[in-house]
């Protein structure tokens, strides 16, 4: 289906389901369980899984097949988000002119930067990304602040021109984004189904809707002769000059594409909340795509979407559980057991949701060389037939570099 | 005249911290060839060493004084440190007021073992590992790291002031002929300066002249061949860890009182630090020392008045421009070896 | 499906739609809902209502959060009528009676904000979209404060303002549904600019630094106007990166410019560094002009005392508040904060405490939660009993008024809580301005939001 071969056709499928029923998926716990506090089923945070994970899936099909390691990825975000809204203040709130023009902006901005450093490979090429994407954030934070609003980060006002759309709505209000008039980004439905609350969002479907297309690029390109040609630098860049491949047109070109993805990324995030913040170009915001590619399996299409939800869930819902929270777990327990549990689980929950997310890290890392995925490959393989060991062996040695 | 004077002084003293950290991750990396992203946690432990030492000498016995209140109008609580119990209030005062250069003392043993932990328990796992592997698990170590610092330090900065005898600065300018006030510059950042050059040329002279950092700099270059002659390179390597781990605390412990030291000063300078570590050359001992006190100076010039006035916001992006250019036009670095991490 | 806005979750808890789905699913459009729920968002169901309180718990302003949230948590207990009630008992308006707000009781919910923009209004978000927050509070920087009040308006909740001292807060960037009680860099300025005349003279030359980002501007371009106006001259303003550690290389010129005056605009770690970093280089002790050189750091927190340690000594500055004040209010406060948690609080929980109870207060007074009854209950509210004397809501730009404090390094500490004291207390008169100030100009209120 779609030029796809049948391995791939049930991948899409299944990210499609998953993307489709999210909701319900993403809500497994009824909303009068102490167990509501893990649902991840409200509009902001499924946005936020679907943005992240185009923008690591972007980020793979740079680093995952050339081994390009680029550490300034965050800058085409930012360039993305600012973009977006500086259409949301000039011409009107529409999301689609915005989100193209941030992919055209973004694409433009990592053709520059690509050109550059990727004149150097290796660790070389990580320093040269990551400068290029401090001194844009550094400047986006102060001298620029005229385009970027700086520390505030770029908001809309009543007197922007917005010379397509309204100023102003009828009662004095900023406009809010839209995909069509009276097709807002933050309309849901809500459904109720016994104990269980389910919302379906605009704005989300919107963003899953391009997940799902930039999934199946990704695909595409990973099973093209380009995709190959790209692989092919990741195992020796060398061999290749040496046969008389300029293997920079290549290497430029997934640059490029995987900017543009990181502008798509940010001009959904700023569509879905109409704020640029400079953080976003920081060289953390950086780290993180990174963390999420590698933690999700780096080189595989799924992997980068599972790691992005792994982050995202940690830093929104577990920085949410505070000590009441715990007391109410741990309510079964007498009085002093209770508070002498709560006081060894507090520190990791809460404001401590930072050392969870680094214990994580090393675990996964430490335990699963190969990210989620190969996790999810373990488990698969538990349920499969016996001889499942030459198996795991055949999938696993294949040495990175 | 005086402010490039004022300006190069500052350059040395911002460089040597960088160059310190530095040295450190190039040991790391030349020795084990392993990316250290938690190098920046352990100069924040380093200078924590620092914080510790003063809260153990600065424990106290606390006693009721009936005729006064605190605020909530008990009756107040006094503190008196053991030391100035032990050895009188005026020694136990100076031993306090020393507590930063005690520190070093503490500091070498801790962030040596620190550092052999790390080797044994983690790093060693991740020889073969590709470098985004290591990156990752030290950079989650690095978090680790520093919230168990912030969870028993907080997160506010912790005031930890150098030797009263050091405080303030001397005139520099009226010693070379200038008007009193044109080039003051505080002491202790001599002494950090100094220092920095003592550590420095102390890791240099241990690898030139001892037989173990001969075969150190033999396995740096050429691990398989040292390893052929049945030398157990490994364990220098161990060894090598836990003096790169020393180097980043001492670091650390005396950078403590010209910034009050709190649990994300490590972030603070880990990127900075690999910038540093590349424009010298990755694997390059001299070219980090040269990348740092370099990029020092020119961030110093970079913030003169004059310079800003001509670009604006030159100082916050000079020492990633720098960067950028030095490895535009010499491929490997300022001193950096073919092949290395190009991959 | 028409109008639905940020949507509402956790409604089933209250048992007010337990009878629903069945065999049919009940679609729920926004329009139906609102209809049914009293029109506003999150219109609390049941018998509680749910605040959401955003503040740091990560990065550099972690213990401010921590102390913020120590302060929501006491508020929370007297509103509920637990614990010995504390400024309720002082506070001017009588309407809250310890059973909760309009007889609900009160629950909050917790975030982090990271002291980023974006990351604050994702926790925001999730407080209204999934916990059902009708007001969300705290922070502890300006740009946070800017984007988390825009996000409110949007959504129709009310955002009170926790620690944001940038005029931007309530001037460019004022919003109908945000509402500020701390002070503002231009009544810093005008509170400090006499003090700072009469102590060390007339015929002064300053020098600035200041952090790089929009609340140090604000605060430069208010220090600038009011110490020229005092018969001051500013030798040169020199912008410091905000990732700065270390400003040696900024302060090494101070000396030898002819300045006699250091003014550090800086907030935080930017300010712990920068003073600790101007005392090495022997400021406080030197001549210059023939005049003794000082320090002063226009805005200071009992946190950024502790963290300057002994460089703080001397130091001028200023306050919203200070738990050494004699007020009624204050005495209460600092007696139930300081029994509770064994030390006393800092001005960022003294108006965070303050904006929950003004919050709930309004909401008492107005008979409903609905952000456009308690936009008109704020507006022009005038209060007492709050530890701060008499303050009054502006309704033009939703900003506190009342009395600045100038504060100085303690020299005699007697505890290591006793780091600064009240030098003097400005009257509300010398630092109120117009709406239209200068400083101030550019923004515009709009209407309040409900998210009908």
């Amino acid at each position: 289906m779609f030029g796809l071969d049948k391995k791939d056709t049930t991948l899409l499928l299944v990210v499609t389901l998953l993307a489709l029923l999210a909701p319900f998926i993403l809500n497994p716990f009824p909303e009068a369980s102490a167990l509501a506090q893990f649902n991840a089923g409200y509009p902001d945070l499924m946005q936020r899984f679907v943005i992240y994970g185009i923008f690591a899936v972007g980020f793979n099909l740079l680093f995952g097949l050339t081994g390009y390691l680029s550490f300034g990825h965050a800058a085409f975000l930012g360039v993305g988000s600012y973009s977006a809204v500086w259409i949301f203040k000039l011409l009107g709130m529409n999301v689609l002119p915005a989100i193209a023009f941030s992919i055209v902006i973004s694409g433009l901005f990592a053709l520059l930067i690509g050109y550059i450093s990727l004149r150097r490979s290796g660790i070389y090429f990580s320093i040269l990304t990551l400068a290029f994407a401090q001194m844009s954030f550094n400047m986006a934070y102060s001298v620029l602040t005229p385009i970027t609003n700086g520390e505030t980060g770029l908001q809309l006002t009543l007197s922007d021109p917005r010379i397509l759309g309204q100023q102003a709505t009828a009662d004095g209000s900023i406009p809010v984004t839209n995909l069509l008039p009276g097709l807002e980004m933050r309309q849901s439905v809500q459904l109720e189904l016994g104990g269980w609350l389910f919302t379906f969002n605009t704005g989300y479907y919107l963003a899953a809707f391009f997940l799902l297309l930039a999934f199946y690029i990704a695909i595409r390109i990973f099973r093209s002769p380009f995709g190959l040609m790209l692989r092919a630098v990741k195992s020796n860049q060398q061999r290749l000059n040496y046969t008389g491949i300029h293997t920079r047109p290549y290497t430029l070109a997934a640059f490029v594409i995987s900017g543009m993805y990181a502008g798509l990324a940010g001009g959904l995030l700023a569509s879905m909340d109409p704020l640029a913040g400079a953080e976003r170009m920081q060289w953390t915001a950086s780290g993180e795509v990174v963390i999420m590619t590698i933690l999700g399996g780096a080189g595989t299409l799924i992997g980068p979407i599972l790691g992005a939800g792994f982050i995202k869930y940690f830093e929104n819902i577990f920085s949410k559980i505070n000590e009441n929270i715990l007391h109410d777990w741990f309510s079964f327990l007498p009085q002093g057991l209770q508070d002498f549990v709560v006081t060894i689980v507090a520190p990791f929950f809460g404001e401590g949701w930072s050392l969870s997310m680094g214990l994580m890290f090393m675990a996964i890392v430490i335990f699963l060389p190969g990210g989620l995925v190969e996790g999810g490959q373990r488990i698969g393989q538990l349920f499969r037939r016996k001889p499942a060991a030459g198996d795991a062996a055949s999938s696993q040695t294949t040495p990175a570099e | 005249m005086d402010a490039i004077i004022l300006q190069t002084l500052n350059g040395l003293d911002k460089g040597s911290a960088y160059a310190l950290i530095a040295l450190g991750l190039t040991l790391i990396f030349g020795t084990l060839g392993v990316v250290n992203f938690a190098h920046g946690a352990l100069f924040m432990i380093g200078a924590f060493c620092a914080v510790t030492v003063q809260r153990i000498l600065t424990l106290s016995v606390i006693t009721l004084d009936p005729n006064k209140t605190d605020f909530l109008g008990n009756p107040a609580k006094i503190k008196t440190p053991y030391v100035e119990k032990f050895f009188g209030p005026e020694i136990g005062a100076g031993i306090i007021d020393w507590s930063v250069p005690l520190a070093i003392l503490f500091a070498i043993p801790v962030m040596i073992a620190i550092g052999f932990l790390m080797e044994r328990v983690l790093i060693r796992h991740f020889y073969h590992r590709p470098h985004a592997d290591q990156i990752l698990v030290t950079f989650g170590l690095a978090i680790v790291l520093q919230e168990v610092v912030k969870y028993f330090y907080g997160a506010n900065p912790v005031p930890t002031p150098a030797p009263a005898a050091f405080a303030g600065a001397i005139d520099f300018g009226v010693l070379i002929g200038f008007d009193p006030n044109q080039i003051v510059y505080p002491y202790w950042r001599l002494i950090y300066f100094l220092f920095s050059i003592v550590v420095i040329g102390g890791v240099f002279s241990f690898l030139r002249f001892t037989t173990f950092g001969m075969v150190v700099r033999a396995g740096m270059a050429d691990r398989e061949t040292v390893g052929l002659l049945g030398i157990n390179i490994n364990k220098r390597f161990t060894i090598m860890f836990g003096i790169a781990a020393a180097v980043a605390g001492l670091a650390g412990v005396m950078y403590a009182p010209i910034n009050s030291p709190n649990f994300h000063m490590g972030m603070d300078f880990l990127v900075l630090s690999f910038v540093v570590v590349v424009v010298g050359g990755m694997g390059s001992l001299p070219g980090a020392v040269l990348a740092g006190f370099m990029l020092g100076i020119l961030e110093s010039y970079a913030s003169l008045n004059e310079i800003k006035a001509i670009i604006p916001g030159i100082d916050q992006i000079i020492i990633y421009l720098v960067a950028i250019i030095i490895l535009l036009t010499r491929p490997r670095g300022l001193l950096g070896r073919k092949g290395v991490m190009e991959e | 499906m028409s109008k639905s806005n940020l949507t509402r979750r956790g409604l089933l808890k209250t048992g007010a739609v337990a009878g629903a789905g069945l065999a049919l699913p009940t679609i729920f459009d926004g329009a139906t809902w609102a209809a049914s729920h009293s029109g506003f968002t999150n219109a609390p169901q049941g018998k509680t209502v749910t605040l959401g309180f955003n503040v740091p718990q990560s990065g550099p302003y972690a213990d401010e959060g921590a102390d913020e949230l120590r302060a929501y948590k006491l508020a929370v207990e007297h509103l509920n009528g637990q614990g010995d009630g504390g400024m309720l008992n002082t506070f001017s308006s009588k309407a809250l009676d310890g059973t909760g707000i309009l007889g609900k009781k009160v629950e909050f919910v917790t975030g982090d904000t990271q002291t980023k923009s974006d990351a604050a209004r994702a926790s925001a978000k999730s407080m209204i979209e999934k916990d059902g927050a009708i007001m969300i509070t705290g922070g502890s920087s300006s740009g946070v404060a800017v984007a988390v009040q825009g996000l409110c308006q949007e959504a129709g909740v009310i955002f009170m303002a926790g620690l944001t001292h940038s005029n931007d807060t309530t001037g460019k960037d004022k919003k109908a549904n945000g509402f500020r009680h701390f002070f503002d860099a231009y009544m810093s300025a005008a509170a400090l600019a006499p003090v700072l005349a009469n102590k060390y003279g007339k015929d002064r030359k300053f020098y600035m630094l200041t952090a790089d980002y929009t609340w140090g501007w604000t605060q430069a371009a208010s220090m600038k106007e009011f110490m020229e106006k005092e018969g001051w001259s500013m030798v040169a303003d020199v912008k410091t990166p905000l990732a700065s550690t270390d400003f040696s290389s900024y302060l090494a010129p101070v000396l030898s410019s002819g300045a006699d005056v250091l003014i550090l605009n800086h907030y935080g770690g930017n300010m712990v560094n920068s003073l600790t970093n101007a005392v090495q280089f022997g400021m406080r002790d030197k001549m210059v002009n023939g005049k003794q050189f000082e320090v002063v750091v226009p805005l200071i927190s009992e946190l950024m005392a502790k963290g300057a340690g002994a460089n703080i000594k001397g130091i001028l500055g200023s306050s919203n508040w200070n738990w050494k004040l004699q007020d009624e209010g204050t005495k209460a406060f600092v007696k139930s904060f300081g029994t509770k948690y064994g030390f006393p609080p800092s001005q960022a929980a003294q108006t965070c405490y303050v904006q929950t109870l003004l919050y709930a207060d309004a909401a008492q007074r107005a008979g409903s939660f609905n952000p456009c009854a308690i936009v008109p209950a704020l507006e022009g509210f005038k209060f007492d009993g709050l530890g701060n004397g008499p303050t009054l809501y502006r309704a033009d730009d939703h900003q506190c008024f009342k009395d600045v404090l100038v504060v100085q390094g303690n020299e005699t500490p007697e505890n290591e809580y006793d780091l600064l004291n009240v030098a003097e207390v400005t009257p509300v008169e010398k630092v109120m301005y117009k709406p239209d100030n200068k400083f101030f100009a550019g923004g515009n209120l709009g209407q309040c939001n409900s998210g009908a």
